[in-house]
């Protein structure tokens, strides 16, 4: 247990490190500089300006001393553009409300999705089952911005304590925490039907059913731990998803979270505000995939001699 | 012959009786009959000419969709979009398929260190943020497919308008295909290892065939069906992912055209037209729709085993 742990530790280290070293030669790749805009800079400033960055430096020497800085001193450097913003200041700011958002959502998609598919399961090919699966098949099937914008109209206006723009009270959350749910939502409980069906065909739920255990019971006592690995499996990845999917999410409704800063950082060419996010969405990916794995582990004892 | 063609002739069969499947064979065959034959058509207008008189109008006999925020008309940018939506999602796979295929083979076939270096790269790749990467690769292979535009132009004597369009879309190409490939490669290695263990493969080492003709020719077309179930699948979401990437202003540019592209000049004029919104995102989510049904369909028919959902 404690070896698959370290295991899983020793591999997320190695990953993150793949991923800073890929990030900063793609984002030294990129066409254009952080100092190509409308007002064109003379030579003599640009040229200091580059060695107060560093950005004057070759590349590989760039690339030691980001290191350096990373792993000696926690510095994800600082904003080019904008003097003496540190990127962890941007981080520390837009994070709380990423995260709120993801942990909302996620929230909503587990609340939803994970029963529907269960009742889908235990009513398979009946009229619950076949509106679950559709419902789900919309939910995957419209983008998160059409979604976003038909909820805002039908909710939003029509309950109009409910702003559809903006991230000022909880309120404000409400309606993009359910656009994000929902969507994931809809993978949650096909994963979840899917699970409950495999489960719930196995020999020790007909011994159960034998022995005359009522259907609840054997639902919940005997299926429903087998039946949600695949969905909990599923959960991991789908914070990822959760971040990418929150791009989109806090366009639609201006949220300031680390998404906007993403978006905005790779046309600015910022660079080591793209790199820094990256980096930190990396981090947050590691550690859901480990938390996720740590689950299933202990839904399913079998997986623990592994 | 006639055992040999057995195993195709069962599955189209079990998917001839799939309802949804039939079905959505249909709609797929419409829209894309529609996209790239129906702006042949002398009816169907042209999606670029705008007419500031007539914007944001009504379906009417001239406009079937009626008109967008310019003016232009809504039916012939719908299937122009389409067509592009429908290229990127079928080429990009295609890139991602190919890559992932013959990686996934090679590992699986190779075995022991080499499989477990190949497959611990694919871990490490599987837990970096996709679209992020997604969307550094696009723009780093930006400049050179601009060059690759000119150089087509000049070498060719193509009209811009007709050259640009579809060199515009390959940095998408390569940035979703460079990095969609995994899940294709975890599937088709997990195959190849189950299929090498058989007699037919045994056979063909002992009459001394060389390893890569064993690998292409005997193992990897008995893979096949995942391969294909596992396709169609992918391309709703590598569509999905290009309609994100145009909504967030980094895939396809205006004035080309997209799904997303206009599901977003929609969305932002939704209280002035829904008709706007709807229209591209019928066309949108009935293409994804039938690709997941198709999907659902072939795996329950080449592989009746796993039909349980």
């Amino acid at each position: 247990m404690i070896r698959i742990i370290i295991n899983r530790i020793g591999q997320g280290i190695i990953t993150l490190f793949v991923l800073v070293t890929l990030t900063f030669f793609l984002v030294r790749a990129m066409p254009g500089s952080p100092y190509t805009g409308e007002k064109a800079i003379p030579a003599h400033a640009l040229k200091r300006m580059k060695e107060y960055t560093g950005l004057d430096k070759p590349v590989m020497v760039q690339y030691i001393t980001y290191l350096k800085n990373l792993v000696f001193h926690q510095d994800l450097g600082d904003l080019i553009k904008k003097d003496g913003v540190k990127v962890s200041e941007i981080i520390e700011e837009s994070f709380p409300v990423s995260l709120a958002l993801g942990v909302l959502s996620i929230g909503i998609a587990l609340i939803i999705g994970i029963p529907a598919g269960v009742i889908a399961a235990v009513r398979k090919n009946t009229g619950a089952d076949f509106a679950c699966l559709a419902a789900a098949m919309v939910g995957i099937c419209l983008p998160s911005f059409v979604i976003g914008p038909l909820l805002a109209v039908t909710a939003g206006l029509g309950l109009k304590s409910l702003n559809v723009a903006g991230w000022a009270s909880p309120s404000d959350w409400i309606l993009p925490a359910f656009t994000l749910g929902i969507i994931n939502a809809a993978y949650l409980a096909r994963l979840a039907r899917g699970g409950m069906l495999d489960v719930l065909s196995q020999d020790y739920i007909r011994t159960a059913r034998a022995k005359g255990a009522p259907p609840s019971r054997i639902v919940i006592r005997h299926a429903l731990r087998g039946g949600l690995i695949p969905a909990v499996a599923f959960v991991g990845p789908a914070f990822a998803g959760m971040i990418s999917g929150s791009f989109v999410i806090e366009t639609i409704f201006q949220i300031p979270g680390m998404g906007q800063h993403f978006v905005n950082a790779a046309t600015d060419r910022e660079f080591f505000l793209i790199q820094g996010l990256v980096l930190f969405y990396g981090f947050l990916i590691v550690g859901a995939n480990l938390l996720a794995d740590l689950a299933q582990i202990a839904l399913n004892p079998r997986l623990r001699k592994a | 012959m006639e055992k040999g063609s057995s195993l195709w002739k069962d599955a189209w069969h079990r998917l001839a009786h799939n309802r949804a499947a039939v079905v959505s064979l249909f709609v797929l065959a419409l829209i894309l009959l529609l996209c790239f034959i129906g702006p042949l058509m002398p009816f169907v207008k042209s999606p670029t000419v705008i007419n500031l008189a007539n914007s944001s109008a009504a379906p009417s006999n001239a406009h079937w969709f009626g008109t967008d925020q310019l003016g232009r008309d809504l039916f012939s940018r719908v299937l122009y979009g389409g067509q592009v939506s429908l290229l990127v999602g079928i080429v990009a796979t295609a890139v991602a398929v190919v890559i992932g295929v013959i990686y996934g083979a090679i590992a699986g076939y190779a075995g022991g260190k080499t499989d477990d270096i190949l497959m611990r790269f694919v871990d490490i790749l599987f837990a970096l943020p996709f679209l992020v990467l997604v969307i550094l690769f696009s723009l780093v292979v930006d400049n050179p497919a601009s060059a690759f535009t000119e150089w087509v132009i000049k070498t060719t004597g193509f009209d811009r308008d007709r050259v640009a369009p579809i060199t515009t879309l390959i940095p998408l190409f390569i940035a979703i295909g460079a990095i969609g490939w995994l899940t294709i490669a975890r599937i088709v290695r997990a195959q190849v290892i189950a299929v090498k263990k058989q007699e037919f493969v045994e056979a063909a080492v002992s009459l001394g065939l060389s390893q890569p003709r064993i690998l292409f020719r005997h193992i990897l077309p008995n893979v096949i069906g995942p391969i294909i179930i596992y396709t169609t699948l992918a391309v709703p979401g590598i569509m999905l992912l290009e309609s994100v990437l145009s909504f967030l202003g980094l895939g396809v540019k205006p004035p080309n055209s997209s799904w997303g592209i206009l599901i977003k000049e929609g969305a932002d004029r939704m209280e002035i037209s829904w008709l706007m919104l709807f229209f591209p995102s019928l066309f949108f989510a009935s293409t994804l729709f039938a690709l997941n049904f198709l999907g659902d369909g072939l795996r329950d028919a080449l592989d009746p085993k796993s039909a349980k959902d």
